[in-house]
């Protein structure tokens, strides 16, 4: 039984499929890249985790437990945290405050204090900015604020949705760096990209998604030698 | 002594804790200078201001709603309606007339809660099924709202003593209260004291006393995880939903602190009143207590409670005086002339004035919110958003230097 395990998923925008049936699993310890094109269905499947989309059809189970229907609060409460699309900071709140609202649901001071420091440390441009307003972050910081906001939620899965988007060359690296460090601290990440170089670089597995469907999946060096891959997505 | 001098020293440049300092001396100093300056006949004045006090917790619960919140509420006088008619039901002898035939006679200091309490529970009743809508939609519902209760009010017959409303309730009363020469009389002790309008300072420092403890609750909130809650889900819905917020119910629980403010709020206008009727409680109340808020600092306390003096000041006395004041100051430059009605059309300074108020009040809006968007006294995050500069816009001359 893997950590999380999505089987069969079918999810709808209206009449419009968005993801047809799709399965992937994340294991304890593991990155796992979702990789396609614009419109592939990554987003949405990232959305229906979190449970603020459901499925027409398919089941997602998280540690076990059927989760396709439940709250996305309850779901964030059983560790399953999504640093969205778009970053989607609270702009007018301080760093300080998004931070804490990443763990909002959690009631032990001194845990949210640790963490505190040890997003702190990963990202030591947050601890200088703590008390700006989040709006008036540059690009990069405010990935850096998205992705400390959910680690704060001391995930159990970790959900990144494009973390590398509209960020130069030299922050991609530095947040695939930070990446592969949350993930050393034995934190398992289901990663999204468009970058596919790069996140299967970092992945220890990928999934391929087309259209909403999964065309192929193995481990990141597989997909990164894959013929198909390099033609479609890595522009070899 | 040193926690006070670094209590001090942390807060003398926060405009917002200057803003309450100078807020309480204000309001402890001003009946002594009023009746002062008046010569001892100021206790119309400061009746003015115990009504004035109505309207700032009005602005401060409904600065929970939309300023913390972010939802739109343009039906707030109805739960100012309900805590009056809440009020008035359960301390006067109405109910003795209604089907009840008998009547209840709740002292002040807890029918004061009774009327939050059923203002709070009305909060949540209209809450529960219309905060799913994000919003205008909520705008318009709550202006729907704040329509239907008071014709509810003028409608409901024997209950709620339809167009005449309810007359004759209890004023608030205490085992005792101190009496002085700010009464025009010697110090003393008062036994069984009951508050009437022949002491309108008692009513006043009531008053002073419910916002002070308004203040501290709603301060209190606003520094919690629950405050927190409330501005992501200002800021983004769909992220604090992300991060564990359940919005709806976080959207419930503004909507409830602030109604039942408002209903707090319209409990101390029954008793102070003695009456109460629905023609009390129009879209205008609603309209000038969010006027009062945007204008003061959406999502700042003490900045809603600034725009609530501001505006009750020019509302409440600078435009009824307005006409007097500029007859006074005509026939002073010596220009008569323009006091005097005119067989052509000239009604005189005065009538011109006293027919253009509301002319004059949008006017002194516009200016207001022209010369200061954000507000008189603006959250110090607005302030941030209003005037920073990019981080690297800053750091970039540095480094030129070096």
């Amino acid at each position: 039984m893997s950590l999380l395990e999505v089987s069969g998923i079918d999810v709808f925008y209206g009449r419009v499929q968005a993801v047809r049936s799709a399965t992937l699993e994340v294991d304890t310890g593991e990155v796992v890249a979702l990789i396609g094109s614009n419109g592939a269905g990554k987003t949405t499947t990232l959305r229906t985790i979190s449970g603020l989309l459901h499925p027409l059809r398919g089941t997602i189970k998280f540690n076990g437990l059927d989760i396709t229907r439940i709250e996305p609060q309850k779901i964030v409460g059983l560790g399953v945290c999504q640093s969205p699309e778009g970053r989607r900071l609270f702009t007018r709140m301080s760093v300080l405050d998004n931070l804490r609202m990443g763990a909002y649901t959690r009631s032990s001071r001194a845990d949210i204090k640790t963490d505190m420091d040890r997003v702190f440390e990963l990202f030591p441009r947050l601890k200088e900015r703590m008390n700006q307003i989040a709006g008036t972050l540059s690009g990069g910081e405010q990935q850096m604020c998205a992705m400390g906001r959910a680690l704060m939620a001391r995930p159990k899965l970790l959900m990144l949705d494009e973390p590398s988007l509209g960020l130069s060359p030299i922050l991609v690296e530095t947040i695939f760096s930070i990446v592969r460090e949350i993930n050393a601290t034995g934190t398992p990440v289901l990663l999204v990209e468009q970058n596919a170089n790069k996140a299967l670089d970092v992945a220890h597995r990928g999934y391929v998604l087309e259209t909403g469907s999964i065309v192929k999946t193995g481990s990141g060096k597989e997909l990164l030698a894959s013929a198909d891959v390099q033609k479609a997505y890595l522009g070899m | 002594m040193t926690t006070v001098r670094n209590f001090v020293r942390s807060n003398v440049r926060n405009p917002n804790a200057i803003a309450y300092f100078l807020m309480a001396v204000g309001a402890l100093f001003f009946p002594a200078v009023v009746q002062f300056a008046t010569g001892g006949s100021g206790d119309y004045l400061v009746g003015l201001a115990a009504d004035g006090g109505i309207y700032m917790l009005m602005a401060i619960g409904l600065n929970v709603v939309v300023g913390f919140a972010g939802l739109l509420d343009l039906g707030y006088a109805a739960f100012f309606a309900i805590g009056s008619y809440t009020y008035a039901l359960v301390a006067s002898n109405h109910l003795g007339v209604t089907p009840i035939g008998h009547s209840l006679h709740v002292p002040f200091w807890i029918a004061l809660f009774i009327g939050m309490f059923v203002a709070a529970t009305a909060g949540a009743l209209l809450g529960a099924p219309t905060l799913r809508l994000r919003g205008d939609y909520l705008a318009i519902v709550t202006l729907g709202f704040g329509e239907i209760v008071p014709r509810v009010f003028r409608n409901a017959g024997i209950w709620t003593g339809g167009v005449p409303g309810i007359s004759a309730l209890d004023v608030p009363t205490l085992p005792g209260w101190v009496q002085g020469p700010w009464i025009g009389q010697d110090f003393g002790w008062v036994p069984d004291f009951r508050f009437t309008s022949a002491n309108l300072t008692a009513y006043y420092m009531l008053m002073i006393i419910l916002i002070a403890f308004v203040v501290i609750l709603v301060h209190n909130l606003y520094n919690s995880r629950l405050g927190r809650a409330w501005m992501a889900v200002r800021e983004d819905e769909t992220a604090a939903a992300a991060s564990g917020v359940n919005t709806v119910s976080v959207k419930l629980l503004a909507f409830s602190i602030g109604a039942a403010t408002s209903g707090f709020a319209g409990a101390f206008y029954g008793a102070k009143l003695s009456y109460v009727s629905s023609e009390n409680f129009g879209f205008i109340v609603s309209v000038t207590v969010l006027a009062m808020v945007v204008l003061g600092g959406m999502g700042n306390i003490p900045g809603a409670m600034l725009g609530a003096i501001v505006l009750y000041f020019i509302l409440f006395w600078l435009l009824p005086n307005a006409p007097g004041q500029m007859q006074g100051l005509a026939s002073s430059l010596g220009l008569d002339w323009l006091n005097q009605s005119n067989p052509n059309g000239w009604p005189g300074i005065g009538e011109v004035v006293s027919r253009s108020k509301y002319v004059i009040f949008g006017l002194i809006l516009v200016g207001i919110m022209l010369l200061r968007p954000q507000g008189l006294l603006p959250s110090q995050i607005r302030k941030q958003e209003l005037t920073h500069e990019e981080p690297e816009a800053l750091a970039a001359p540095r480094q030129l230097q070096a």
